[in-house]
């Protein structure tokens, strides 16, 4: 006995996706992307740099998130920023997760993809922070294995972004900036460069974050992260900076911005800003600041050719 | 097949999680001495940022998918209630919108919440508010799908739900009490009585709507794919004064479903 479908719509079948073309962000300045400034955002017109979500936010089947994130695709770049792969961690990644991955990868077509250098899943439990590892010889070749197996699972390379660290570990033998060189140079991947962490960790653990900078592969940097950040104190009364991205980006995080692009050109620059999300007319002022510094090097470099 | 996975030693000199994540979870436990400040400084109160990080970060999870529970219980109340969820049941998925499930089991079982015996349903509520919110799209039946189907072929008719869909049964007027308290409006008197919900998404919009009696045993029974007339027969066991083509109208129009399905009567032998 055959069932008859009463409806022209087969049952399986969903909205067709939208296609979306490659668009480029290169020299532009972008915020994070929060629904609650769809409005305000698609009521402009232009573009409006691009826009960074959290990929773990639109692994759901569908409904408004997709909606939304398909409305800014269509007019905007997007970064595809992952906060919970778990590179850094000591376990396999999860498969079922690297797959929603790329299947956010394929539907969107990002102009970047990154992840973090840091652990967030420890055998069955998900604990929702980036926790720091030891950067040593085994931990160097595991994070190296994972990296290698997420950007096979998604066809194309990630940008990996440094954290900002609040302890040391006791067994750690190399230096950060050597850890992420070896990374970038082993797998191929790019870099994300937060000024915002190199400023937090650099406050944290005393070191110079000129040094830093110094030290760090900045060619390999593909995205820059600029953030607001908090203040705390350590067990001996002295200042701990903590990454809220709750507020607007700190003087001292701008000067270090400053440094890098003129050191590396305009590179695309995102404005986070995670919780007590302001108005999107204050958010992308903040990323408008970006913008000015991102042009005046841009335009003094189209100068310098001019002449030469 | 990698080394890790054949070596367990391997495995072991890599696992600087276990000791590090053992502590997050449980203030009393002692800092891990894997970790250290800098220039020999202590790690207490920066291993304490980590802590921090993990349980406030899942409290406010949960306070993002129970709106409602937490105005009801007021924020302290709430943030307590749910940093006990967060520490004995922590997320077992990165995707937090997954996470919760247990909680309103754990809200039953929560002492200080026995006075208010209707809160685990309204988070009950809130919890399949957020799976509708994030299910599939997917057409909705339309309002002239069963005028097509001839009268004496109505009985036999199948629905398929939505991917939205949800059905919601308490004991208490768990679906007023949400809907009350998941804006900001005012909140008054409620009678006590047992409330049926239906939950459904069109297109942006999630609603919660307060089945009639014997609607719930009506579209419980064509959830789970019996007939039309199946389905009417035990809502009218259950509830004499139920109104058929009224609760069929209101559930199409709700978008509870996919698509009809009947068996075809005109199939010749062969």
């Amino acid at each position: 006995m055959a069932k008859v479908d009463m409806t022209p719509h087969s049952p399986m079948r969903t909205e067709a996706a939208p296609r979306f073309p490659t668009m480029s962000l290169a020299g532009q300045a972008g915020t994070s992307f929060k629904p609650e400034h769809l409005a305000a955002i698609c009521a402009e017109t232009g573009r409006q740099g691009f826009f960074e979500v959290h990929a773990e936010n639109y692994m759901g089947a569908g409904g408004p998130p997709h909606r939304a994130l398909e409305r800014v695709r269509r007019d905007h770049p997007i970064s595809l920023h992952g906060v919970c792969m778990s590179l850094g961690g000591s376990q396999p990644l999860d498969r079922k997760h690297l797959s929603r991955f790329k299947g956010l990868v394929d539907r969107y077509q990002p102009a970047l993809v990154s992840e973090h250098l840091a652990w967030s899943t420890h055998r069955n439990t998900y604990l929702n922070d980036l926790l720091p590892l030891p950067y040593t010889a085994a931990t160097l070749s595991h994070v190296c294995d994972h990296v290698d197996q997420m950007q096979t699972a998604i066809g194309r390379p990630i940008l990996l972004e440094n954290p900002s660290t609040y302890v040391l570990y006791v067994d750690s033998s190399m230096s950060e900036t050597d850890f992420i060189r070896q990374i970038s140079r082993r797998t191929g991947c790019g870099l994300l460069l937060d000024v915002n962490n190199v400023f937090v960790s650099a406050t944290n653990q005393g070191f110079s974050a000129l040094d830093y900078l110094r030290d760090f592969p900045l060619s390999s940097v593909g995205e820059i992260h600029l953030a607001g950040h908090a203040e705390q104190q350590d067990d001996e009364g002295e200042r701990l900076l903590i990454d809220s991205h709750d507020g607007p980006v700190a003087d001292a995080v701008w000067r270090l911005y400053d440094i890098v692009i003129a050191r590396c050109g305009p590179i695309p620059t995102l404005i986070e800003w995670d919780s007590k999300i302001p108005d999107w007319p204050v958010l992308r002022a903040e990323a408008l600041a970006a913008q000015a510094i991102l042009d005046r090097q841009t335009n003094g470099r189209e100068q310098f050719h001019a002449r030469s | 097949m990698r080394a890790a996975d054949i070596l367990p030693i391997a495995l072991k000199t890599l696992d600087f999680t276990e000791p590090f994540s053992a502590a997050l979870l449980s203030p009393e436990a002692p800092t891990p001495t894997l970790v250290t400040g800098p220039h020999g400084k202590r790690a207490e109160k920066r291993y304490d940022v980590y802590r921090n990080n993990v349980t406030v970060s899942l409290i406010a999870a949960l306070a993002s998918t129970f709106p409602a529970v937490e105005r009801i219980t007021g924020p302290d109340f709430f943030r307590a209630m749910a940093r006990f969820h967060a520490r004995q049941t922590p997320p077992t998925s990165p995707l937090l919108f997954d996470y919760g499930r247990d909680f309103p089991d754990f809200i039953d079982r929560y002492d200080y919440a026995k006075d208010l015996p209707w809160l685990s349903d309204v988070a009950r509520i809130e919890r399949e508010w957020l799976d509708a919110y994030h299910a599939a799209n997917a057409p909705a039946l339309n309002a002239e799908a069963l005028s097509v189907v001839p009268p004496d072929e109505l009985g036999a008719v199948t629905f398929r739900p939505h991917p939205t869909t949800r059905l919601i049964s308490s004991a208490h007027p768990a679906v007023t009490i949400f809907a009350m308290n998941r804006g900001t409006g005012p909140v008054g008197r409620v009678e006590n009585r047992p409330e049926d919900g239906l939950i459904t998404r069109i297109e942006d919009e999630v609603t919660v709507h307060l089945l009639a009696p014997g609607n719930a045993t009506f579209l419980g029974a064509l959830l789970s794919g019996r007939c039309l007339a199946a389905a009417a027969a035990a809502a009218l066991e259950a509830e004499p004064a139920f109104d058929l083509s009224g609760a069929i109208g209101a559930m199409i129009a709700a978008g509870a479903f996919s698509h009809i399905e009947r068996e075809t009567p005109n199939v010749e032998p062969a």
